[in-house]
């Protein structure tokens, strides 16, 4: 389109054309390597049984409705068990969550070279592996219950908050952890007067936002034994009733819906 | 009262900041620092209390030489040493009290200073500073609800809350408008005045510099080049410590709108 | 100055006035209830310790398994599994794009008409309310066991994250830069290639790999209920108690999860 009329133009052009070229080989691998997954993934695919799944979602579906709605009296007490785990578990959570962040943070670690790598991995092992893995992990060691339920909660919001919560650390500003160092104080009274107050509103956000994730997973933890919804919904899914199922449903997105409208509010009042 | 003997400061990088200064300032007295940016004015000051860690030579305060301490006895040398800073370095979020009294921290244990619990002498002391800079009413606000006048009083008042031995002061007028620069040194004046209290002020305005110091010096490129009087300060010593610059054309710039600002400034000094 | 003076003269005493809660009545209250769940919520933690102290022994052996694990006994069943998952990502996340861009247009408020944007705001919804294990019981009922089962759920989850996020952004655009384009007289073709595309670009691809991200995540937990993936090699694992295979699964999840990071963070500076 533009011809060249200085030196400059046709270099800029040629430039260019390689970064388009480029950009088309990129977009071409993709294709590719996706049309090859789908074809790899679907090798076993029944797909008499993926043509017949509307009839089957009919089918299911006539079958969840109406809810059983009196089902709600044998829910109360898994939701309770379902709020415990989330809670205890964040709280737990919470409380390994600290010391990594300040260790992993650039500014407060004690050592870069050692300590700061250990926390990192702690980290990165924690967010890797989902709560439901934690779980079935647990359950196969201290046995079915409530408590693996809160400590997998507990070990997968490690992770999280500690992440979130180590970037808040590093993003202080330092002239005014400078200005209580020169005063005379302690590595403590420092991290008290310093460095607690500067990040007290990202730790309460991102504490009350960890919950709510946990409230939604913890509805689900009971399909491996760890207590709460899923326990329920594992049996009325292994006796295809459907229409408890579905009541179950009704109560999970209830509960998910109130504890967003909290954490939003919470977080609202805190910043 | 305080030495340095053969300071010099080599940054990682590198960087040379300061090349054997060697100064000597007696009790009471109140030494400008002037030079352009990036002469180490700001490395100087924190040598002293070491936050940063120089290189070479000693600084003694008293009869402490404060480069041989180590970290629990550098904790204690701070506490002699009050500091003031550029953009004030409050803690932003903590009440004005409590950055008022973090001035004290070097003197109380940490689970007392945790609870917020200080002795009745340390309020009062607090109350009485905060009255002279004149924010008695304000102890309970938070520090960023304060304009910036008022945030660096409240600066002054923890430093002095700290009873030093030496007052460090760095760039206190960087971001205020012409009239509060001019309160703030008037505040530092009289503080220093009052306490016989020696204070070496890094201040970029050479004007403020004459005004307010019983001695300037001058840095240029880290080494020392004028130690005198200010009214020694004349053109051809600001040229070496600057370069060329009219001077002459400057100064008859600057005075008549610090007249105006001095005429301002008079009225609303008892506010 | 002495001192006597001054603690005459001025107050002794101060108390940090309360943070959130100004209200005395109010903080007793959240206190107290604090207080009352934490001890009801513990009590309901019924722990069988001997059963506990049993498992620590377990626990141990699965420290190890994951100090020293075997990648060789069940090479072939994590191989596959792992093929599973990672063609399952990559599908589900292509697929979740391509259907995230017109619900996201669609549900920008700056570009579309009211009805399309209620209609695709309610897809959005829909797709956030249900975590992925709950649609993948639902669509492996349907669908059968495998990994189709578990291309649709990852799918499904990828359109609600991706389009709110992609509406948003969309919403969060340069106003002026629109208005210009819309007033050389351009179609609303135009308006979304010209003025909105390049604006949204690359924060697209930074979702997309943030997702792809996820998606592998939750590839690995889909496969216990049965929509395949690495997820059903680890479940048969832990079931069998061989704690050094379920390791070497672990470690090849964590592994894959930083390789994806670090490369996305690679291609996302490509991109801009």
């Amino acid at each position: 389109m533009i011809h060249a009329s200085s030196n400059e133009q046709p270099l800029w052009q040629h430039h260019s054309a390689k970064q388009t070229l480029l950009r088309w080989l990129g977009w071409f691998w993709l294709v590719a390597i996706t049309v090859v997954s789908w074809q790899v993934m679907n090798e076993n695919t029944i797909w008499a049984f993926v043509s017949d799944a509307p009839e089957q979602a009919v089918d299911i579906g006539s079958r969840m409705f109406p809810p059983a709605w009196g089902y709600i009296s044998n829910l109360w007490e898994p939701l309770w068990d379902t709020i415990n785990i989330a809670t205890l578990g964040t709280l737990l959570g919470i409380i390994f969550a600290i010391p990594v962040a300040f260790l992993a943070a650039t500014n407060t670690t004690p050592s870069t070279r050692f300590v700061r790598p250990v926390a990192l991995l702690v980290i990165v092992a924690s967010r890797s592996i989902n709560s439901l893995i934690w779980a079935l992990l647990l359950v196969a060691i201290i046995g079915p219950g409530l408590l693996a339920g809160i400590v997998a909660i507990g070990l997968r919001s490690i992770g999280f908050i500690a992440k979130l919560l180590y970037e808040a650390i590093e993003e202080i500003d330092e002239s005014q952890v400078e200005a209580v160092r020169a005063t005379g104080a302690s590595g403590v009274q420092v991290i008290d007067y310093a460095i607690v107050p500067q990040i007290l509103p990202a730790f309460w956000g991102i504490s009350v936002f960890r919950w709510d994730i946990n409230i939604r997973e913890s509805t689900i933890l009971g399909l491996v034994g760890a207590g709460g919804l899923g326990i329920q919904l594992n049996a009325s899914l292994s006796t295809l009733a459907w229409n408890q199922v579905a009541m179950i449903f009704v109560v999970i997105l209830g509960t998910v819906v109130i504890s967003e409208w909290v954490s939003a509010r919470v977080r609202e009042a805190v910043l | 009262m305080l030495k340095l003997d053969n300071v010099s400061k080599t940054y990682k990088t590198g960087d040379k900041a300061l090349h054997n200064v060697c100064l000597e300032v007696s009790a009471g007295q109140v030494v400008g620092l002037i030079g352009p940016s990036g002469a180490g004015k700001s490395t100087l000051i924190r040598c002293i209390n070491r936050l940063v860690e120089p290189t070479q030579g000693s600084i003694t305060l008293g009869s402490t030489d404060l480069t041989k301490l180590n970290r629990r006895d550098l904790r204690q040398a701070r506490r002699r040493i009050g500091m003031i800073f550029q953009e004030y370095a409050l803690v932003e979020r903590l009440t004005v009290m409590e950055n008022v009294l973090s001035g004290r921290l070097g003197y109380v244990p940490t689970w007392r200073s945790w609870f917020r619990k200080f002795s009745p002498e340390d309020i009062a002391l607090a109350h009485s500073l905060l009255d002279n800079v004149g924010l008695a009413d304000h102890y309970n606000k938070r520090a960023d609800a304060l304009s910036g006048g008022q945030r660096q009083r409240v600066g002054i008042a923890r430093a002095l809350e700290q009873n030093p031995e030496l007052l460090l002061v760095d760039e206190p007028t960087a971001s205020l408008d012409p009239k509060t620069s001019r309160q703030i040194m008037r505040l530092i004046r009289a503080a220093c005045q009052e306490r016989n209290l020696p204070a070496i002020i890094n201040i970029h305005d050479v004007m403020l510099a004459q005004q307010f110091s019983d001695r300037i010096i001058g840095l240029r490129a880290g080494k020392v080049v004028f130690d005198g009087s200010p009214e020694a300060l004349s053109d051809e010593v600001l040229t070496t410590i600057y370069g060329d610059e009219d001077w002459t054309q400057l100064r008859a710039d600057a005075t008549p709108t610090q007249n105006e600002a001095t005429a301002v400034l008079d009225l609303a000094e008892g506010v | 100055m002495p001192e006597q003076s001054l603690t005459q003269t001025y107050p002794t005493r101060w108390k940090r006035p309360p943070v959130l809660l100004t209200n005395p009545l109010w903080r007793r209250v959240i206190a107290v209830g604090a207080l009352v769940y934490l001890v009801l919520a513990i009590q309901t933690v019924e722990v069988d310790w001997q059963r506990v102290y049993l498992g620590l022994e377990r626990g141990w052996r699965f420290v190890q398994g994951f100090l020293v694990p075997d990648f060789t006994t069940r090479w072939n069943d994590i191989y596959y599994g792992l093929i599973e998952s990672l063609t399952m990502t990559l599908t589900s996340t292509v697929a979740g794009v391509l259907i995230s861009i017109p619900i996201g247009i669609g549900a920008a408020r700056n570009l579309a008409p009211a009805p399309v944007y209620l209609a695709c705001r309610s897809i959005i919804t829909l797709s956030r309310s249900f975590q992925e294990i709950i649609i993948a019981i639902l669509l492996v009922a349907m669908f059968g066991f495998g990994p189709f089962a578990g291309f649709l759920t990852l799918t499904f989850a990828s359109i609600g994250f991706l389009s709110k996020l992609l509406a948003e952004e969309i919403e969060d655009c340069d106003h002026s830069q629109i208005e210009a384009i819309r007033a050389t007289g351009a179609s609303w073709w135009q308006v979304v290639n010209y003025a909105v595309q390049p604006q949204v670009m690359p924060r697209l691809v930074g979702l997309s790999l943030y997702r792809m991200d996820i998606n592998f995540r939750e590839s690995a937990v889909i496969g216990i209920v049965g929509a395949g993936g690495i997820g059903a090699t680890l479940n048969t694992a832990i079931d069998r108690y061989e704690y050094d295979s379920a390791g070497a699964i672990l470690i090849i999840i964590i592994a894959i999860v930083l390789v994806v990071e670090y490369s996305s963070s690679y291609i996302r500076r490509w991109f801009q």
